[in-house]
């Protein structure tokens, strides 16, 4: 007798896989929150979170940081679907680093991040006494994510030491922490970019439109294509937009996430192209290039 | 084919999670970073990116060296060893497969035992130039340990070896001899070679003596989805939903087994019964539930479940015991510690946990017994385990899921050690709480507790302040305020004095030397015994005989004894009499008072000597010499 009703194919292994971890995090945490950062993998976390809880809602808020320089469709798209799906919704940003106009173009990209992402990350987790946060990372992403620990440990000043992370076996996981002490999750671990397309059409999970392409103004910088998403981008460069067809395959400041040139239009054409094209997803955001292991070195730093 | 198609077939795909072991010499990683490869989920610009780096860093020549496509932390890099953990994706067209690939070293049991537990299947690397060694016993040992129920051996470097099929014969019947015992029930043997490409992908004209499939061949075609328990219904419950007033639904992974709506279900530990009303999620509701779905049950009947509980079908039960034996791998620098009380966390539920006994570790190169006493990182022993709540498990080799456990240091909150319940004996005929050495120690009055146990749990020395001094000289003072004062500090402290003893302990005897001596000989026990079990106590006796003190001193043992001579002269004490006992002996009323009509010996060698006129100081001065001795804190 066969019985092919008992096995379970990829996409719903890993999405019970992270069901598992997001429902032991709501359990065994006094105050979780899921960091959002409204891209794509983003957006499989939350939908994911939705899942674990049905029909009840999600017993923790989502916390934007907002760098103050995202995609204007980002934001748009932010407010719709956390109000269309009932989320608790805390957008938080450095006001200080603001108000002084802390920005890519007048203080360079690693000023900008270090002031208004991870400074402004750390601030917002210590506002609220989170003891756990979610986060979207992959370990396919990127080479030093590749050992990184689903339940990932934070001492006191939210720093992480590659050192000093707990051993995690079956799915057992240690939510131990001292008080100020608190725990990195990345439930979607696990899944691979192609997981994510994958899930996103399996699922029809709603988008930020950057991700398909369209005819875009578009400014070449340092061989990056940005996108003319304000008018505060310097009218130098502003002048110098061309309309082309691109699309973003990650998403972030608009000054320091180039686009690429790109017809596909659908997950399917997406999926088509990643599956021929030639760069690596991450290949497109320009803090990645500051240094030698620079996405560990703001790992250590609480950056992600 | 087109991208719909691609994508629809994809997703039909199963998953395999293996583990690769082997060192960097064996060429394990030159294997999986073939594997990735070879399956074309290298994107160009990461081998730009590791061109880059391997003119840098690299170790091997000119040549792209796979092992920097996988050493992910640049610590490492530079180490030239990886020493975590890590994680690779990569997919073909029948399979989508996670490697956990674990280096090899002596050092990292606990990296190879962390990637196995969640591995279906494990690739051991065996250089054909050295054949079965050391090192490929001890991963073979752990992939058991760990049960893992597929081993693909990979024979590797075939191409020094001139793909001799003689050299692979001898190496796959060594392996066989060593590996029947451990039981492991699908065992495959490859010749390859990864550097160059050998059987590893695609099958290779080198060695046409070989007719089996290639690794790759194998890993997409390995049956696995039986490989989990269908037949034992445990469903830890995680979590409790309650979207309104009259809804309870209780969301858990499947651990094994299969839940079907309206199945009698029996929940533990209450033991009450009900039936599966409904199982939900969210994308509709399903007849039935297997592993390993996260679903939400909602019962017929309003009973009490919370999570921890465990639903189970009433006709087969697990185990449900507060004491079970089982293999535990130590993981922390931190040696094990008898006495500890850890927190146990085993499937949903979170309890104290306590190591009765180490019967043996195992030596993972030989595979022999060796002696218990040093459980430290990286060793495996087979324990005794006492937890405060009952668990609901079943043996590990049965169900990886209820069969698991990990231990959290009570004060760092590390994940310390690793466990596997073993089904051997029932509870019953384990060593009980009390264990056999136990037994010996009860019969002879031996505490189970040794002194060093309390010792360490008080940070405190089990220790005698014993103050001597006149009627009058002000000893009770002083003891009484010292032990309010090593009270507030956390100490456990116990105070002995001529009043508190003659009301019960020493009731019948008087003053007279003989009776004084029999009442010190009590009050020396009672200290010794008190010290024992980890209690400091400070003694005010009179004591003025210095033979008698010297037996004191005996019985209790002079590395806990401290003696604090209260120095006054007898004007002095008359003085300070509350209670005029100096004038009743004066008036005779009154028999062996030291001072009147009975010799007082002043110490010769007392720890510390007090004037009694610097009354406000010497509670100082007995606090520092209290410190200094490291009698408290330790």
């Amino acid at each position: 007798m066969k019985s092919p009703s008992y096995s379970i194919n990829n996409l719903r292994e890993l999405e019970a896989e992270s069901i598992h971890i997001i429902r032991e995090v709501a359990a065994e945490f006094e105050n979780p929150v899921m960091l959002y950062s409204i891209g794509k993998d983003s957006s499989v976390m939350v939908r994911l979170a939705e899942k674990a809880f049905y029909p009840g809602k999600v017993p923790f808020p989502l916390m934007h940081i907002d760098s103050k320089w995202k995609f204007g469709e980002m934001i748009d798209f932010r407010e719709e679907y956390t109000k269309d799906n009932g989320w608790n919704l805390i957008v938080h940003y450095n006001k200080e680093g603001f108000e002084s106009g802390i920005g890519p173009y007048t203080h360079g990209s690693k000023v900008h991040t270090d002031v208004m992402k991870t400074q402004a990350l750390l601030a917002g987790l210590e506002k609220y006494k989170f003891d756990a946060a979610f986060g979207g990372a992959r370990r396919d992403e990127e080479k030093s994510r590749a050992k990184e620990r689903i339940y990932s440990f934070r001492d006191k000043f939210h720093q992480w030491d590659p050192k000093n992370q707990r051993p995690e076996l079956w799915n057992i996981f240690n939510a131990k922490v001292h008080k100020g002490e608190s725990i990195r999750v990345f439930p979607i671990s696990n899944w691979t970019e192609l997981d994510i397309w994958q899930y996103i059409r399996l699922e029809k999970i709603p988008i930020v439109p950057l991700y398909y392409a369209k005819m875009r103004p578009i400014v070449e910088v340092d061989g990056s294509l940005i996108l003319v998403d304000d008018d505060r981008m310097p009218k130098e460069l502003r002048d110098k937009a061309k309309m082309k067809m691109v699309r973003f395959r990650t998403l972030g400041c608009y000054p320091l996430t180039g686009a690429i040139e790109s017809e596909a239009d659908t997950i399917e054409k997406i999926v088509e192209e990643m599956m021929t094209v030639t760069v690596s997803e991450r290949t497109t955001r320009v803090i990645d290039f500051d240094q030698e292991a620079s996405m560990e070195q703001k790992k250590r730093e609480g950056y992600f | 084919m087109d991208i719909k198609e691609f994508l629809d077939q994809d997703q039909k795909k199963d998953l395999l999670r293996l583990l690769s072991a082997g060192s960097v010499d064996d060429g394990k990683s030159t294997l999986i970073g073939r594997l990735l490869f070879d399956s074309k989920k290298l994107y160009e610009d990461q081998l730009v990116a590791l061109k880059r780096d391997s003119k840098r860093e690299g170790h091997a020549g000119g040549d792209i060296d796979y092992a920097l496509l996988l050493d992910g932390l640049k610590a490492e890099r530079e180490q030239g060893i990886t020493i975590d953990v890590a994680y690779r994706y990569f997919s073909t067209a029948k399979r989508k497969f996670i490697i956990a690939d674990t280096p090899g070293h002596e050092q990292y049991t606990r990296n190879m035992v962390t990637g196995a537990s969640t591995a279906n299947l494990a690739i051991i690397l065996i250089d054909a130039r050295k054949g079965v060694i050391t090192q490929t016993r001890r991963h073979t040992f752990l992939v058991s340990l760990l049960g893992i129920k597929h081993v693909v051996l990979a024979v590797n470097k075939m191409d020094l070896m001139d793909y001799s099929q003689e050299v692979y014969d001898n190496i796959c019947r060594d392996y066989r001899e060593f590996v029947t015992p451990l039981a492991i029930p699908d065992v495959r043997f490859f010749p390859i070679s990864a550097l160059k490409g050998d059987n590893v992908v695609d099958l290779s004209d080198n060695m046409p003596w070989y007719h089996g499939k290639s690794v790759l061949e194998f890993l997409e075609s390995v049956h696995i989805t039986s490989d989990r328990n269908f037949t034992d219904l445990r469903y830890p419950v995680q979590y409790v939903v309650r979207p309104g007033l009259d809804y309870r639904g209780f969301a858990g992974e499947v651990a094994s087994g299969i839940i079907r709506k309206g199945d009698e279900i029996m929940v533990l530990p209450s033991r009450k019964t009900s039936k599966v009303k409904e199982i939900i999620t969210y994308d509709g509701n399903p007849d039935y539930a297997f592993p390993p779905q996260s679903v939400t049950i909602t019962l017929e009947d309003e009973i009490d479940v919370s999570r921890g509980d465990m639903l189970v079908h009433p006709n087969n039960l697990p185990k449900m015991e507060r004491h079970f034996e089982a293999m535990l791998v130590w993981m922390d620098e931190e040696p094990m510690k008898q006495g500890t009380q850890f927190f146990i966390k085993h499937t949903s539920q979170s309890t104290k946990a306590r190591i009765d006994l180490v019967r043996h570790l195992v030596d993972i190169n030989t595979l022999e017994k060796k002696d218990p006493s040093n459980f430290g990182l990286n060793e495996i022993g087979r324990v005794v385990i006492t937890t405060v709540k009952p668990l609901y498990f079943d043996a590990y080799k049965k169900n990886r899921q209820t069969g698991s456990f990990i231990f959290i240091d009570p004060v760092t909150h590390n994940t310390v050690a690793v466990g596997m319940i073993i089904d051997k004996l029932s509870s019953d005929e384990l060593p009980s709480r009390i264990v056999d050495v136990d037994k010996e120690k009860i019969a002879n009055g031996v505490g189970l507790i040794s002194k060093s146990e309390f010792e360490n749990s008080y940070q405190q020395k089990g220790s005698t302040i014993w103050i001597t001094g006149l009627h009058g000289s002000g000893k009770n003072e002083l003891a009484y305020t010292l032990q309010r004062s090593l009270f507030d500090m956390g100490a456990k402290v116990m105070l002995l004095d001529g009043k508190s003893v003659r009301f019960g302990l020493s009731r019948e005897l008087d003053f007279s030397p003989t009776d004084r001596a029999e009442h010190m000989r009590r009050v020396a026990h009672l200290c010794k015994l008190m010290n024992d079990q980890g209690v400091l106590v400070i003694c005010s006796f009179l004591s003025p005989d210095e033979s008698i003190r010297d037996q004191v001193k005996e019985i209790i043992g002079i590395e806990n004894f401290s003696l604090i001579y209260m120095d006054a002269d007898i004007d002095f004490c008359r003085k300070n009499d509350q209670y005029s006992i100096y004038a009743k002996a004066d008036e005779g009323k009154l028999k062996y008072l030291p001072g009147v009509d009975m010799d007082y010996h002043v110490p010769k060698q007392a720890s510390l000597v007090l004037d009694s006129i610097e009354k406000e100081i010497n509670l100082e001065k007995a606090l520092f010499y209290i410190a200094e001795n490291k009698i408290y804190p330790m």
